[in-house]
Formats: C-alpha cells, sequence, structure tokens
C-alpha cells in the first residue's frame, strides 16, 4: 500500500506496449501534461514486424503513489495493452544513444577523439573542424560525455531518450 | 471502393447502431452529416430527436443511458456542432455515463486544410471522452461502431466519439457484424478471491463498520444494487451514498444514514470519521466527500471495490483493493461472509449503532416552515411536498437536477428507493443538465413521470429545450426553485467572502408562467405556502410539459456543510454555525 505521506521521489522507467495507431503517443502525453505528471525522457517505435504495436518507454519522477496512479492511468487507456515499471520489477537495462556535435582544432580536436575512444564513442562525420560522435549507453555515461566535451567545442547535442528492456527472460 | 459493396457509409453506420440495438439518436443537423440524416430519412428503425442544442444532446443521451442502463447516441456536426457537445461529454466522462457521440467531419481530403466548419475533433474530445476514433477508411466503419459501444459501456463507462468525414459517410463501405473482443481492451470484472478473503476477514473483525456506495454500483445493474442490499441485511451494516449513488441502497431502509460529503448529514459524515472498517464500492473518494485529506476516516482500515484501477488509491491509500465489477465483488464478499464461521462482534454493532442514531437524533436536515397563510417557502419544503405528494400518487417517478442548492436539497429530501431514478451532474457540475437530461429520460420513459428540480439561474442555461419538448409533446415537469440569487454561490460568498453578493443576484429573470406560455407548456407559479400544494397537484396533473416557478426564501442556506479544507467532524449544521466561520482555513478558501 503506497503511503500519501511518503512524499520522497523516486524516478520510474514504465515501458508501455500500445496498439500502434494514429493519436496513441497523443494520449499518452496528454495524460501527463494533464495531470501534471513528470516527463524526463520518452521514446516510441514499433516493435513488431507487422508494425501492430508499438513500445514506448516512458522515464518519470514522482512520489510512489503518484507513480502508481501513472501506472494505473496509462493502464485503462483504451489502445494500451500492457504496462510495464520497469525500475519496481527487478533489474533492467536502459540505453539510450546520442550524437554528439564537437567543433574545433588543434589540440582541442585531438583531446577531443582521445576522450571519444575511451568512451567507445564511434565518429559518424568529420570535417577538418568538426566531429559528430555517436555514442550509446546509460544516461549517465552519455551526461559523463557531454560534460566533457563542454570545454573542447561542444556545439549541439541530438539524443533519443532511453529504450529499456529487463533483465534475463522476463518480458512485459 | 470496390463495386460489391452497394451500402454508402452512411446507411452502413445505421445498420451497424441498428445490430448495437440503438432506438434513438438525440441529434442536430449541419453540412458534414447530411448524408446521414438523409440516411435516417429512409428508414424508420431509429428514431431521432431532434433538440435545440447539441450540449443538450449530449444530456439527454445522458438521461436516457441513465435510466435505461443502455448507451446513449448522439449525432452533430462538424466544427460547432462538435464543440458544443463537449461539455456534454465531460460531463459524461466524470459521471461514467456510456455515450456514443458521432461527430461530422470535413472529408479527409480537407482535414487539416483549416475548411469551412473544420475543427479537430479528436484532438479537442481525446481528454474529453474515455476514447474517440477518426474514420479515415470505409472499411473500418463498422468495426469503429461495433467497438465504440463495447468501449462505452465496458469497464467504468464513458463517452466515446467517432469523427466521420464526409467521404466516409458517402461513399461505399463493407459491413462487419458486432465484434465480440477487443484487441487491448478488457477490463477486468471478476475479483479476486484472496482479496475479498481478506476483505471478509477484515469486515468480520468490524467493531464500527461503515459502508460507503457511489455511482459503480448503479452501473453494475441490478446485480450491483441486490448484492449490495443483501450484504447491507446480513451483516447489519450502516450504508451511506454518494451523490452519485442515491438510489443504489433504499433510502427508506432504517440501516441508511443518508448522503454523505459536504451537504452530506450529520450521521453519515461522523460514521465516516469514526469508523474503524470501511468497504467502498464504486465510489472514488472524491474531494466532495472526503473533506479535507489528511484527516479523512484516519481511524478505518478500508476496502475498496472499484471497476477502474486508477481509482483506487489515487486519494485515499486502501488496504483491500478489490478491483472488479461491483456486483461480482459484491456476490463474492456476501458468499465468503456465508461460508466463514468467524463470529463478528455484536456488542460492539449494537453501541455503535446507538452511537449513530444519537447522531441521527440531531436531524441534521431540519428546517423550519413558517405555515401561516402568506408564509414564505422554504426550498426544503418545497421538495418535501414534492416528495410527499409524488410518492403519495404512486407513479413511477425520476427526478433530475440542475446544479446548485436545489441540487442539494433535491438530493437531501427526495429519497430515492430504487436505482436509475435519479439523474444529476455529480463530477463536473454542469448548470444546464437537468432539462435536456430529464428529456432523455421522458424519451426512454413516455409514461413515467419525469421532474427536473431546477435553479432560475442553471435552468437559462438550456432553456431553449422547451422547444424539444413541445416537438415531442415530452410532458417534462420544470420544478425551479426560484431564489433569485445563484444561491450555491451566494452561500460561498456569505460563508466565506463577507456577504459580498459579487454577480450572484439573477436580475432581469424572464416570467417563467409567459415563457413556458410561449414554448407551448404549462406555467404556474406558487408565491406562498398554501399555495405550493395546489401548484404541485396542479402540475401533475397537467398532461403537458410544465414549468413551474416556486418563490422560495432567498436567504436559505444548504446545511449541513462541511467548508472546503476542512474535516468530517468540523461540520457547520446551520445559520448559528456559519457566523463563526469554524473550520475555514486559508487553504480552504483556496479550494472550489
Ligand atoms: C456551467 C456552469 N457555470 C457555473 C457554475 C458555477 N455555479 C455552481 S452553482 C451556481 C448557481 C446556480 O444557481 P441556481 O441555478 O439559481 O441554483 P441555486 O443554487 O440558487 O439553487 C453556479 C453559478 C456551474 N456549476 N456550471
Ligand atoms: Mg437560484
Amino acid at each position: 500500500m503506497p503511503s500519501p505521506t511518503d512524499t520522497t521521489q523516486r524516478s520510474a522507467t514504465i515501458s508501455v506496449l500500445v496498439d500502434n495507431e494514429s493519436g496513441v503517443l497523443a494520449r499518452v502525453i496528454g495524460l501527463f501534461s494533464g495531470r501534471g505528471y513528470n516527463i524526463d525522457s520518452l521514446t516510441v517505435a514499433p516493435v513488431d514486424a507487422a508494425g501492430m504495436h508499438s513500445r514506448i518507454n516512458i522515464v518519470t519522477s514522482g512520489t510512489s503513489m503518484v507513480i502508481e496512479q501513472i501506472k494505473a492511468q496509462l493502464d485503462r487507456l483504451v489502445p494500451v495493452h500492457r504496462v510495464a515499471d520497469l525500475t519496481m520489477d527487478g533489474p533492467h537495462v536502459a540505453r539510450e544513444l546520442a550524437l554528439i556535435k564537437v567543433v574545433g582544432t588543434g589540440e582541442q580536436r585531438v583531446e577531443a577523439m582521445r576522450i571519444a575512444d575511451t568512451f567507445r564513442a564511434r565518429v559518424v562525420d568529420t570535417t577538418l573542424g568538426s566531429f559528430v560522435f555517436e555514442l550509446t549507453g546509460a544516461t549517465e555515461k552519455i551526461d559523463a560525455f557531454i560534460e566533457l566535451m563542454r570545454d573542447l567545442g561542444l556545439a549541439e547535442v541530438s539524443r533519443s531518450g532511453i529504450a529499456a528492456l529487463a533483465r534475463g527472460t522476463r518480458v512485459i | 471502393m470496390s463495386a460489391e459493396h452497394t451500402q454508402s457509409g452512411a446507411e452502413i453506420l445505421l445498420r451497424a447502431l441498428k445490430d448495437q440495438g440503438v432506438e434513438v439518436i438525440f441529434g442536430y443537423p449541419g453540412g458534414a452529416v447530411l448524408p446521414i440524416y438523409d440516411a435516417l430519412f429512409n428508414q424508420n428503425a431509429i428514431r431521432h430527436i431532434l433538440v435545440r442544442h447539441e450540449q443538450a444532446a449530449v444530456h439527454a443521451a445522458e438521461g436516457y443511458a441513465r435510466s435505461t442502463g443502455r448507451v446513449g447516441v448522439v449525432l452533430v456536426t462538424s466544427g460547432p456542432g462538435a464543440t458544443n457537445a463537449v461539455t456534454g461529454l465531460v460531463d459524461a466522462l466524470m459521471d461514467s455515463i456510456p455515450v456514443v457521440c458521432l461527430t461530422g467531419q470535413v472529408p479527409t481530403h480537407l482535414i487539416g486544410n483549416d475548411a469551412f466548419q473544420e475543427a479537430d475533433t479528436t484532438g479537442i474530445t481525446r481528454p474529453a471522452t474515455k476514447h474517440n476514433y477518426l474514420v479515415k477508411r470505409p472499411e473500418d466503419l463498422a468495426r469503429v461502431v461495433h467497438e465504440a459501444f463495447y468501449v462505452a459501456r465496458s469497464g467504468r463507462p464513458g463517452p466515446v466519439v467517432i469523427d466521420l468525414p464526409k467521404d466516409i459517410v458517402i461513399n461505399k463501405a463493407p459491413y462487419a457484424e458486432p465484434t465480440v473482443q477487443h484487441p487491448s481492451y478488457r477490463p477486468r470484472t471478476e475479483p479476486d478471491l484472496g482479496q475479498i478473503a481478506k476483505a471478509v476477514a477484515l469486515l468480520k473483525q468490524a467493531k464500527r463498520p461503515m459502508i460507503y456506495a457511489g455511482g459503480g454500483d448503479i452501473t453494475a445493474g441490478p446485480a450491483g444494487t441486490e448484492a449490495l442490499t443483501k450484504l447491507a441485511r446480513l451483516t447489519g451494516f450502516p450504508v451511506t451514498n454518494t451523490l452519485m449513488g442515491l438510489g443504489c441502497y433504499p433510502a427508506s431502509d432504517p440501516q441508511f444514514l443518508g448522503m454523505l460529503g459536504m451537504h452530506g448529514t450529520y450521521e453519515a459524515n461522523l460514521a465516516m470519521h469514526g469508523c474503524d472498517v470501511l468497504l467502498a464500492v464504486g465510489a472514488r473518494f472524491d474531494d466532495r466527500v472526503t473533506g479535507r485529506l489528511n484527516a479523512f476516516s484516519q481511524g478505518s482500515r478500508k476496502i475498496h471495490i472499484d471497476i477502474d484501477g486508477s481509482s483506487i488509491n489515487k486519494n485515499v491509500p486502501v488496504e483491500v483493493p478489490i478491483i472488479a465489477d461491483a456486483g461480482k465483488a459484491l456476490n463474492a464478499l456476501i458468499a465468503a461472509w456465508q461460508a466463514s464461521d468467524e463470529p463478528t462482534d455484536k456488542p460492539a454493532l449494537a453501541s455503535w449503532w446507538r452511537q449513530i442514531d444519537e447522531w441521527k437524533a440531531k436531524d441534521s436536515l431540519k428546517f423550519t416552515q413558517d405555515m401561516k397563510r402568506g408564509g414564505i417557502i422554504k426550498p426544503q419544503y418545497a421538495i418535501q411536498r414534492l416528495f410527499e405528494i409524488t410518492r403519495a400518487r404512486g407513479r413511477e417517478t425520476f427526478i433530475t437536477t440542475e446544479v446548485g442548492q436545489h441540487q442539494m436539497w433535491a438530493a437531501q429530501h427526495f429519497h430515492f428507493d430504487k436505482p436509475n431514478h435519479w439523474m444529476t451532474s455529480g463530477g463536473l457540475g454542469t448548470m444546464g443538465y437537468g432539462l435536456p437530461a430529464a428529456m432523455g429520460v421522458q424519451i426512454a420513459h413516455p409514461d413515467a413521470l419525469v421532474v427536473d428540480i431546477a435553479g432560475e439561474a442553471s435552468i437559462l442555461m438550456n432553456i431553449q429545450e422547451m422547444g424539444t419538448l413541445a416537438q415531442y409533446r415530452l410532458p417534462v415537469k420544470v420544478f425551479i426553485l426560484n431564489n433569485q440569487y445563484m444561491g450555491m454561490v451566494r452561500q460561498w460568498q456569505e460563508l466565506l467572502h463577507g456577504s459580498r453578493y459579487s454577480e450572484t443576484y439573477s436580475s432581469a429573470l424572464p416570467d417563467f408562467v409567459k415563457l413556458a406560455d410561449s414554448f407551448h407548456a404549462t406555467g404556474m407559479r406558487a408565491q406562498s405556502v398554501d399555495e405550493l400544494d395546489d401548484v404541485i397537484n396542479a402540475m401533475l396533473d397537467c398532461p403537458t410539459a410544465v414549468i413551474a416557478d416556486i418563490a422560495v426564501d432567498q436567504a436559505e442556506n444548504c446545511f449541513p456543510m462541511i467548508p472546503s479544507g476542512a474535516a468530517h467532524n468540523e461540520m457547520l449544521l446551520g445559520p448559528e454555525h456559519e457566523a463563526s466561520g469554524a473550520g475555514i482555513t486559508d487553504a480552504g478558501l483556496a479550494l472550489v
């Protein structure tokens, strides 16, 4: 039983399996904005060959009572098949992809390349004055990389938001 | 579409409606729905009731649905037709009323072009409905209609919009038989028996039990309401109802404590406050019921039956959640209670009833009526007489209301022994609900007495529906408690805003008798207490629609009252309490 007096905030990674129909993302987002819930990250894409179902991954935060409420509200949307709280249901892996543009020359450029190597970032575009790095990993790893690039000519960042799955044999 | 399909989308639509058992549509025509109106013209199976405003079409469908347990159907045109319907849709959403609303739309190739009478209806109604559809392909049409009815009536019911582009209803389309299963939406209706066992264990131990039942028990149908009565008899526990739940338990039963909440009875609210085990059935711990949350029924262990999992643990944490249909859950509780040989605490229950009877003796709904000739009519007395006279006449009676003090007095002083006979706008509190809702009820029950208990301000919000009453000869009775104020707002201004009656006086009112006359109805008026019974009797005898304008005490306030932000045991019982402003905090002032 979640307690209403428990005001500690927790972060939750919630995966939602939905019918891949028009308006379904608007319904989910509308639920969050209409009820004042947070969205820290959101990804959506079809996940079966026929394109019938999509998986929406949402990172949100709130008290445990609010998070239970978010799950219940998502669950009663008509096109929603399943809702899973990956944070509560056991260990899970969460990854995101980022493209990071770094502009610079000389020693800065060399240093950026060196750090990219240690992070196992790939170079997906290069000119004499710029790199675009591709990096996948946990959110904290990407945050750390971007932080390091700040002094080395960081120009632009594009991030996917997280994709997540439960560890082991469990599926949602 | 290929040549093998011989019917237009409009004809397919009507065929699907017919297969869903639809007999009546409440609607209003326009350009985008002309092909549907053309198809309606060519058939006799479905009756169309032409309203005078699209909001009223939805409220009429709600009245129809609530008094029959069936899905109400609405048909409106694109753009303004659809936007006018939005208030009705939100009303149905808040009160969980099954409605399917068909909206016209500009042809598919014009969608997004700001075409004439285009509105983003699915966008606008997304948060106003349980679900909505835009039909983009003729082959989806029949399936979507069947699905919409399934979604509207199953689980926690609600309104569903189907947006129909004009080309979709003109072009030929294939038919599909009603679907049985929805791919993703399959609400759980059977209770978990482990939870039922936990609930029975709690109920058996109870020393100060309380049953709190709401609209969900009525939605569950006769199985829900009969099981509730049976469980109450079996256990001997006291029962209270929410505004939405009135009628789900017989008001004349000695175990009934009346309505609870902001304007509930003293005994119902104190019993909620003091109980040790609380069984909630199809009720959602709404703020009008709980008062200040951190003071709400603090000492009780709570069991909550609801078909909507998101209603459980939303405002109030409960120990035993039971996600199920109320009828099924209650019947499972009854079976488990009967199977258990666990004893109950009879002496504790007896002393709990003695306590409740003491609270009852306060007679918190009392009022004083000056019976002298020329005496000013108390609004409570007008409703009491309406109740007594209709009951004595024995005719099946349905009551709808507008929103305000009159609504609360109706809930307090008109007593319902059966479900589905009381329709009021609970969650949204929509002024203008009562008259069109009464219209829908009268369509469904042509021989019954249907009375809209109204306020003089609310009634003007959908007064145009007097025209619909005239056209279809619907003998709805509009019983106006005319206090010349937006009384409920005036009451808050008196209690919370230093009696500064800002914009709440009902100036320039129409002459309701003449107004009735001009709409081919019968008008009558009672000015003083000696005229009241005659007017009520004349109204009930009148074969036409009636507006009865009852002049009532302008200063009367609705008590008991739990001010916003106050707790159940901080109730104001009457005028003698109000000067103290008991229980009203600054935080409470900010609440609605
Ligand atoms: C559409 C709408 N607008 C405003 C309100 C706010 N409101 C609640 S009660 C009320 C006054 C109703 O006056 P009347 O119909 O005369 O009823 P009374 O309270 O006097 O019985 C108002 C304005 C509302 N509930 N609905
Ligand atoms: Mg009034």
